[in-house]
């Protein structure tokens, strides 16, 4: 999923207050922009939409590195039109997180300066044409399993996001399938090549539900507030349980060795991804890291002269307009 | 030549400049200055590809040696290539990238408007459908050009130097040849010479709004359009776009 290991706030509000604003919650009740809410509940959020819209943003960098390079003009065309919808999530995520009573361009400035985060698995690198397929297949897939409870998150703004955004991630979701299937079912260097995406990104997929939270007290805080609605453990579950077919269905060999169905649990076994890449990772030192951050900077400054040339024709307008009346 | 023949060259300059522009466009994916240009160039380039797979479809279809729009752009080398010089420089910087569109969407929407009542119905329905996308992108491109251009001291300059330094790829856009003798004769499409001077028209009116002084230049490059001479650019951007193609042939994505 696109946010991560979010650490709730802890609140210091009236606790007579709380326990209406919890009752709300419990009816099932929407929290509005301008509802009273408390404080750690705005703070976690605002942390927790603002890394889910950054995600989307910098998860343009590795699908955009295709782009280019599309085989053919259908498959220019999907990528560019998911590419743009990925932007729009991006959009319609700052838009929810504004109405906590932050800006864009905050919100910006903190990714840029790595006070924020984004999602780990964009620090991966789309090293060959399948990884198209598979980010689509595994990374939205993945996305999907954390967005579609969300839905019915507490919040109002961010339910409303996520019932748009859902509707387009099952879209990328089911034309990543069909890309790696191509190719699963193409030519022995294109079965090599979606082999070789599976195996890269499976694990760094399983580590987008973040690692294991049944001890923490930040995620049980979140569920009470509904804007965490599963533990990762259980969203990672039944992600493996959904794929596993999914790989058997397209022919490749399973990424782990480890996967095996699991009859009394009703579920597939498999091997726990290692954590300890994941933080470093988490830390700044993915395979990407720099590259995708570096990216964003460049982007945000070399386009400084734009937004300011944009803005002060603006203004001119406005004046012009004034002093016409 | 024949008439087929003929047409064959003008399906093959008309989709040659949409695929052309239109990968140099996604070029910027990610990049872009601010999200909603993110969101607004990558929409531009996915209608140039999708315009790009109905001229090239038909100038397969045209050609009748069994190649279809993928073919056309992944399997020809640069001398079959018939864009304009202009859709296939470099980027540069975003200014740049905004005042290449705008003089291409000029040119591209007045022709498109000749193209909606060719005597070819196959030509008028794509230019009737392209037409709708394009006049959009004349609107934001043209209005982007206006706010640089009458925006800060900077962004003006940058203006004005994409501008000079465009303006020289301008006049192939106008030039004719027996291609487009033999679209005139048959009522296919316009002779590229007519359309000057609306295109001058919107032009001035849109690079005044924008405080920028055309080039005193009637200088022009050519070559794009007949093939005869392409920028080094244009093989760069093939070895990217064709590689897998060329790499993995007869393979189906
Ligand atoms: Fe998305
Ligand atoms: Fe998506």
């Amino acid at each position: 999923m696109y946010a991560q290991m979010v650490k709730s706030e802890a609140t210091q509000d009236d606790p007579e207050k709380l326990a209406a604003f919890q009752a709300r919650i419990d009816r099932g009740e929407k929290i509005e922009p301008k509802d009273w809410m408390p404080e750690g509940y705005r703070k976690t959020l605002i942390r927790q939409i603002g890394q889910h819209a950054h995600s989307e943003i910098v998860g343009q960098l590795p699908e955009g590195n295709w782009i280019t390079r599309a085989p053919t003009l259908e498959r220019k065309a999907i990528l560019l039109a998911k590419v743009q919808d990925e932007a729009g999530h991006g959009l319609y995520l700052y838009c929810a997180a504004e109405t906590l009573g932050v800006s864009r361009d905050e919100l910006t400035e903190m990714l840029l300066d790595g006070r924020m985060k984004y999602s780990s698995i964009f620090n991966y690198p789309t090293l060959n044409w399948a990884d198209i397929g598979a980010v689509g297949w595994l990374v939205d897939g993945a996305a999907i399993m954390n967005q579609v409870p969300l839905q019915r998150t507490s919040f109002g703004p961010y339910s409303r996001a996520m019932i748009r955004v859902c509707k387009e991630e099952s879209f990328h979701q089911r034309q990543g399938y069909d890309a790696i299937r191509k190719m699963a079912e193409g030519t022995p260097e294109q079965k090599k090549m979606a082999q070789d995406a599976l195996n890269r990104l499976w694990f760094p997929s399983l580590m987008m539900f973040g690692p294991s939270d049944k001890d923490s007290v930040h995620s049980e805080q979140s569920m009470a507030w509904k804007i965490k609605m599963n533990t990762n453990d259980e969203l990672r579950q039944k992600f493996v349980d959904q794929t596993v077919p999914q790989i058997e269905f397209l022919g490749l060999e399973l990424p782990d060795p480890g996967i095996k169905w699991n009859e009394e649990r009703g579920h597939y076994d498999y091997t726990d991804p290692d954590w300890s890449e994941f933080f470093d990772v988490i830390k700044g030192n993915g395979p990407c890291n720099t590259d995708r951050l570096a990216a964003r900077n460049n982007a945000w400054k070399d386009g400084a002269w734009v937004r300011d040339g944009l803005l002060a024709h603006a203004q001119k307008k406005a004046a012009r307009k004034h002093a016409a009346e | 030549m024949t008439r087929d023949e003929a047409l064959a060259q003008f399906l093959l300059r008309m989709g040659d400049n949409t695929l052309i522009l239109g990968h140099r466009v996604s070029e910027w994916c990610g990049h872009a200055p601010v999200l909603e240009e993110d969101i607004a160039l990558a929409n531009t380039a996915l209608d140039l590809i999708g315009q790009t797979q109905m001229w090239l479809g038909l100038a397969g279809e045209v050609q009748g040696m069994g190649k279809s729009a993928d073919d056309l752009a992944f399997l020809r080398d640069v001398w079959d290539f018939r864009n304009l010089l202009l859709v296939e420089v470099p980027n540069g910087d975003f200014g740049r990238t905004l005042m290449r569109q705008c003089l291409f969407d000029a040119w591209h929407s007045i022709q498109l408007g000749h193209l909606m009542t060719s005597s070819d119905e196959r030509v008028a329905a794509i230019a009737a459908k392209a037409s709708k996308e394009v006049a959009y992108h004349l609107e934001r491109s043209a209005d982007t050009v206006v706010g640089l251009g009458d925006g800060t001291e900077e962004s003006h300059r940058r203006m004005q130097e994409a501008l000079d330094y465009l303006w020289p790829y301008v006049g192939e856009m106008f030039q004719s040849d027996e291609v487009d003798a033999e679209m005139v004769k048959a009522g296919i499409a316009p002779d590229p010479a007519s359309l000057r001077a609306d295109f001058d028209a919107l032009i001035t009116r849109i690079m005044g709004e924008a405080t920028l002084t055309i080039p005193d230049s009637a200088f022009g490059h050519k070559g794009g359009r007949t093939g005869k001479m392409h920028t080094e650019h244009l093989g760069h951007l093939l070895t990217q776009m064709q590689w897998l193609q060329r790499a993995y042939p007869g393979a189906k994505w």
